[in-house]
């Protein structure tokens, strides 16, 4: 059932929304290790530190026959003294459930390379917020989002490259952690992920990525975000991604940058 | 908009960098050219069959003449001034009902072969990028 029988690497790691992909970009590659004919698992647990905020996040997710990806994760934005300044606390922490779902359609990243032809899978995330209050406050519409994905990925694996586009329909706010739709943009925006990366061995690759996102809010400015990443496959069983990202401008503070660290255990 | 457009550039010039290697044919100098190709075989060939996950595969195998063949088919593969005689892909895997997961430890042990006969890791993955299209006659099941 387990079958472990992927290449290393090839289900990628688990994305800040607890996705198969990179860090910040989920992709069309299926979590885990299973092949078409059995299933895969994995779990993961995320930290980024920025000068003023704190997001961790820890998932699960499952690969059907290489066919299909379902995911949880619960993530949880730390606003330390921003918290106080607005008025919420000190150590007022926002908490988002994310359910995803994934399918792919056509293609193989890796097997077919005398194609053109990306792997392409389509998903959603469903997103629950905790803090619908002050969501609304902030001009925040709902607590509550669906993001729907088409993500391409392809190993060019002549030059030991992997690129991966992904469009995105979503209205969320910071990823869902200040709500969905706003006072001054309330409807679903397309925002696209890439992401790029050098393979240096099976077990080493180096990447960047960017992704846009909407800016819905009246009171504060969002910004696009963007990474440069290192994942290291000690084995099929663990993998670690070390990163630099920065998210640009979070409510009443600028430049939000820092470091992302994530641990994934993988069958 | 701006980000969806370098995005999409960043994707279409890797797909061009790509077809542009593939053009010029040195693959079959970098493996070593035959005596680096039979190497790559012998060592490759020894993990095939340590391998509980396939090496079954091979009972029936007379293993010198499919190491024979292997080298022509890689030294073919890779540009080489070889002949491969041997059956097609399909045929050959024909009624073995291999799966993915064969497929695959074949790949790392061929992997683990060309680590021990010294190919540089994207040398490795030019080689493996030409032998990955096989997998649509290898994998039956």
């Amino acid at each position: 059932m387990f079958d472990e029988g992927k290449l290393l690497a090839t289900g990628g790691v688990s994305n800040v929304e607890g996705a198969g992909g990179g860090g910040i970009a989920s992709w069309a590659l299926i979590t885990g290790y299973g092949t078409h004919d059995g299933f895969g698992i994995d779990a993961h647990a995320t930290l980024l530190t920025m000068p003023d905020y704190t997001l961790t996040t820890w998932g699960v997710a499952a690969g059907l026959w290489d066919r299909v990806e379902i995911s949880y994760a619960r993530q949880s934005f730390d606003t330390k003294d921003v918290g106080r300044k607005l008025g919420l606390g000190h150590g007022f922490t926002f908490d988002q459930d994310i359910y995803g779902a994934k399918v792919k359609l056509i293609g193989d990243a890796v097997y077919e390379q005398d194609s053109w032809l990306p792997q392409i899978a389509a998903g959603a995330q469903y997103k629950q917020n905790d803090r619908g209050a002050i969501i609304h406050l902030v001009g925040g519409k709902s607590a509550e989002g669906v993001d729907y994905y088409v993500a391409a990925t392809k190993v060019f694996l002549d030059e030991s490259l992997l690129v991966d586009a992904t469009v995105r329909e979503t209205r969320a706010n910071q990823f869902g952690i200040l709500g969905f739709g706003g006072d001054k943009d309330s409807n679903y925006s397309p925002e696209f992920e890439g992401s790029a990366a050098y393979l240096f061995s099976r077990k080493f690759a180096v990447g960047a990525e960017y992704r846009t996102k909407p800016d819905n809010l009246g009171f504060a400015r969002e910004d696009d975000a963007w990474d440069i990443f290192a994942a290291y496959f000690l084995c099929k069983n663990l993998s670690l991604t070390a990163a630099y990202v920065d998210l640009g401008n979070i409510t009443i503070t600028n430049h939000q940058d820092g470091f992302y660290l994530s641990l994934q255990a993988a069958l | 908009m701006k980000a969806a457009k370098s995005i999409v550039v960043a994707f279409v010039a890797a797909a061009a960098l790509t077809g542009s290697a593939k053009a010029e044919d040195t693959l079959y100098r970098d493996l070593g050219e035959r005596p680096g190709i039979a190497k790559i075989v012998d060592d490759a060939t020894a993990n095939f069959l340590s391998d509980n996950r396939i090496k079954a595969t091979f009972d029936n195998t007379n293993m010198d003449r499919f190491k024979g063949l292997l080298t022509d088919q890689l030294c073919v593969v890779a540009g080489g001034p070889c002949q491969y005689k041997g059956r097609t892909m399909h045929d050959a895997h024909k009624g073995l009902h291999l799966t993915d997961r064969d497929f695959n430890a074949l790949v790392e042990d061929l992997q683990k072969g060309m680590d021990e006969a010294g190919v540089p890791f994207p040398t490795q993955n030019r080689l493996l990028a030409r032998l990955a299209p096989m997998h649509r006659d290898v994998v039956t099941k």
